[in-house]
């Protein structure tokens, strides 16, 4: 154990270090943000493109974790209580989504669902292609976070509620589900954070087109490419309070969850 | 003196785990900690070992006082409770450890593991990993591991807290001879009296943050310097202000004048002993334990009267303790 | 017995058609016209310095996360002190905030304009539009990672062992060495591996510290986008293999990793 002083060493680093790499550059999103005045931010984020791209991601980012909730839970049902050949490598294909770069999601996605696409189907440059995007990236939140819920679950209480006479719907409404439900909101809250910032992945195949396909990621990117960081930092703001919120909702989603296990 | 504390005192927050201690610990004496949780007696044991920092007084070992001294330069050994084996060491690097710190040359390393794995019976296990020991095992590693750097005291916290009834029982005696043959100075903590009664040659009995009674295991049963002393010793039947061993009832069919009459409520077979509660006529309760030679002898039945009296019973009047004769009206006979 | 093939039928199929016939598809593209034009594009002297440059976001920002990262973990799991609940919090924002907004924000504090920027300027210090930059961007993203990984791991050791080791004479450097880092081992390379996987894919943040200077600050991420707004479609899939790649590679050590972890 470092002594006193050692540990006032170690708490300066990591101190210092969060704030020259997090701290100091977010802040300065803020500053810059209400520079010219709270009258500006406040044009800046009702103007009518930033209004459209943020209630577009909003939108997006609530349809795409909508359908996480459902197949997230399906997918790790299907990886804890089947079994099947090749299950383990199902079960390792499901964090693709975190190790594949970005840019490459948006590619294979158009590569398929694109003009060119083998299929016949061509999504690109629609709102379509947005949530396509988003649920690529998104997958392995809520399957992850259920996952090992599913897990510990004792099935004592499956068998309980099935001897009491419960169908097997009845059982996974009544049983299964109640206890699952902190773990998919959280996945669902963490899905969620990610959509609303997500970015890269949507570059390729949205075409960026605004008040149609461009959301408040791309637009940020637009207003900074052509020099208008005030309001690039005042949108930036909003997302920034968005994601704010979303981490406070699930650091007191866990303390329920805790609370749950007990 | 091997040991010595002084007024030492340790709060955390607003508990005040440890309020003026003061003890010593002669050489070589095998002496337990005893008391309930939350007494203290852990956080004494980590402040003389230098894992806590006492918020007054002293520490002295061997003569020098450590009290602002770290662990590492106190020349203790410490086991505990849970092991804190070195999960990712095979067991022949766990004793090891501290003699590759003091920078040990190679070959007086391996004489003295060798040494230890066959002191602690573990010839056959240098390879493992403390995963594929049981309990008791690990608990002989840890011991090993303290004394393979010679410490000039020798400290164990609950130290077969952690194992189950038997291999507790076994470990003690071994422990008790372990001690016969290294003779270093050994505080242990434990809530356990029986194990403490067992192997302790001095018993420190703490409460609330408080020594209430320091003493070899005999004075501590017969001369109980106080309430807690005595309950906490051996379970205990308090009559109004007076306190019965349940071995200290007689039993008979017959009332004699001494005697009160009994309805027995309940009687449990444990063995060689025979457990009979009983109520008395003004509502207390009470429970004797007699051999089962007596109880047959009795012929005892649930529901039926028997006579009992104490044959003896301590009444504390603070600040001494006196004991008195059965009947109550007795002088007291030693 | 139905519901179980339905639901089994969903599942891989939701998965089927949203990540393996995508990526399936690119690889297969890529190598329809053989080996050779495939090669060609991803060893151009372009895609090479886009390769190494990636690697060297990786080398540079994934140690320099370890340490913190290890450090941060350390200060978190250990002591108690004011402010605690915020640190925790702050380790997280890179999780939750936009790339782009990363991108916005070190141009704030480190370009021309920014708060820092006229000072670095005045020493001669390029740290926008240019590698150092990039580095920053690729630090912010992959922050979280060994810190998340490594502080449950440290919580469930507990310090006995550490306690044990101090009791036995090692000073605080030995026990971390010989005790703490051994017992981390396994939490830490998941994470360094996690780091290394958001290190080489990032995109965003880069992008918009990068200027896309090709040749010069254009990485592997960059160099895709790029090759695809030139019409060049065997490129842009070609580099994209060779990054999915390395993330199968990094998938496989997620794989290898977990099991242990669990063990320890």
């Amino acid at each position: 154990m470092p002594r006193p002083s050692g540990a006032a060493l170690a708490r300066g680093v990591a101190t210092g270090y969060l704030s020259l790499i997090v701290l100091i550059p977010l802040a300065a999103v803020a500053a810059r943000s209400t520079e010219d005045g709270m009258d500006a931010f406040w044009t800046a984020v009702t103007g009518e493109q930033a209004v459209a791209a943020l209630k577009l991601t909003l939108i997006a980012s609530l349809i795409v974790v909508a359908i996480n909730a459902v197949t997230g839970t399906i997918i790790a049902w299907v990886l804890v209580r089947d079994s099947f050949r090749g299950q383990r490598i199902v079960n390792s294909i499901i964090d693709l989504p975190f190790a594949l770069p970005t840019i490459v999601a948006g590619l294979t996605l158009l590569a398929l669902y694109g003009p060119r696409g083998p299929v016949g189907v061509d999504v690109a440059y629609t709102q379509t292609a947005i949530l396509l995007a988003l649920l690529f990236v998104t997958l392995p939140f809520v399957v992850r976070a259920v996952q090992p819920v599913l897990m510990e679950l004792d099935r004592d209480m499956e068998e309980a509620a099935a001897s009491l006479g419960a169908s097997n719907f009845t059982t996974f409404r009544r049983i299964i589900l109640p206890n699952l439900t902190p773990a998919i909101l959280s996945g669902v809250a963490l899905g969620f954070a990610r959509s609303v910032g997500e970015f890269g992945s949507l570059v390729l195949i949205t075409g960026n087109l605004p008040f149609k396909t461009e959301v408040a990621s791309v637009f940020i990117f637009s207003q900074i490419e052509s020099d208008r960081t005030t309001t690039a930092a005042a949108v930036s703001v909003v997302l920034l309070l968005i994601s704010f919120v979303v981490l406070l909702g699930i650091s007191l989603l866990s303390r329920w969850g805790a609370k749950h296990e007990e | 003196m091997a040991i010595v504390v002084e007024g030492v005192r340790k709060h955390f927050g607003d508990f005040v785990a440890v309020d003026d201690i003061s003890l010593e610990v002669p050489d070589g004496c095998l002496t337990a900690l005893l008391g309930p949780s939350g007494s203290g007696k852990s956080t004494l044991l980590r402040m003389i070992a230098g894992l806590e920092q006492p918020d007054a007084g002293k520490v002295i070992i061997s003569g020098a006082e450590v009290t602002s001294m770290p662990p590492q330069k106190r020349g203790v050994g410490f086991v505990f409770q849970h092991y804190a084996a070195f999960k990712h060491m095979t067991v022949w690097n766990n004793i090891a450890f501290g003699l590759k710190i003091h920078k040990r040359p190679k070959a007086e390393i391996e004489d003295r593991v060798e040494e230890l794995l066959k002191l602690v019976h573990l010839e056959g296990f240098a390879k493992r990993y403390p995963a594929q020991l049981s309990g008791g095992q690990r608990q002989r590693m840890a011991l090993a591991r303290a004394l393979a750097v010679q410490p000039k005291v020798l400290l164990l916290d609950e130290p077969f807290g952690a194992l189950d009834a038997t291999v507790r029982k076994d470990l003690r005696q071994w422990l008790r001879r372990l001690h016969d043959e290294v003779h270093v100075t050994t505080i242990f903590v434990t809530h356990d009296q029986e194990e403490a009664m067992e192997i302790a040659e001095q018993i420190v009995v703490m409460n609330d943050g408080r020594i209430e009674q320091v003493g070899p295991p005999r004075d501590l049963y017969e001369q109980p310097a106080n309430e807690f002393v005595m309950s906490f010793i051996d379970p205990m039947n308090r009559l109004g202000d007076e306190f019965i061993r349940p071995h200290d009832f007689e039993l008979m069919l017959e009332p004699n004048g001494t005697t009160e009459e009994a309805m027995i409520d309940r009687i449990v077979h444990l063995g060689f002993e025979v457990r009979i509660e009983f109520t008395l006529p003004n509502g207390d309760q009470a429970w004797a334990q007699v051999t089962r030679e007596t109880a047959d002898n009795l012929e005892l039945k649930a529901n039926e009267i028997v006579y009992v009296r104490p044959s003896t019973s301590t009444v504390f009047s603070q600040p001494s303790p006196e004991v008195v004769g059965s009947g109550g009206d007795a002088p007291p006979d030693d | 017995m139905k519901s179980r093939l339905a639901l089994r039928t969903i599942g891989l199929g939701y998965l089927f058609l949203l990540l393996a016939a995508p990526v399936g598809l690119v690889f297969y593209r890529t190598f329809e016209h053989g080996f050779g034009p495939a090669w060609e594009a991803v060893t151009t002297p372009e895609a090479q310095h886009a390769f190494w440059l990636t690697i060297l976001m990786v080398v540079v920002a994934v140690p320099i996360n370890t340490l913190f990262g290890v450090v941060c973990a350390i200060t978190l799991v250990r002591h108690r002190f004011r402010g605690k609940a915020l640190m925790n919090a702050v380790i997280d924002f890179p999780f939750a905030v936009s790339p782009v907004v990363i991108g916005l924000a070190l141009i704030l504090v480190y370009g021309q304009d920014g708060w820092f920027g006229g000072w670095l300027t005045d020493q001669g210090i390029q740290i926008i539009f240019s590698i150092p930059g990039m580095i920053l961007a690729t630090i912010f993203v992959s922050l979280p990672f060994v810190v998340r990984e490594v502080v449950p791991v440290l919580q469930e050791i507990g310090t006995e062992q550490e306690q044990a080791a101090s009791t036995l004479g090692a000073s605080w450097h030995q026990t971390f060495l010989r005790v703490t880092l051994p017992s981390i081992r396994w939490g830490l390379s998941y994470g360094i591996v996690l780091a290394t996987a958001r290190a080489l894919g990032e995109f965003g943040a880069v992008s918009i510290v990068s200027g896309k200077v090709q040749g010069q600050t254009e990485t592997m991420t960059l160099f895709v986008e790029q090759r695809f707004h030139q019409f060049d479609l065997t490129g842009a899939y070609a580099a994209s293999v060779v990054l999915a790649l390395m993330a199968l590679v990094t998938l496989l050590g997620m794989n290898l990793i977990s099991p242990r972890k669990e063990e320890a």
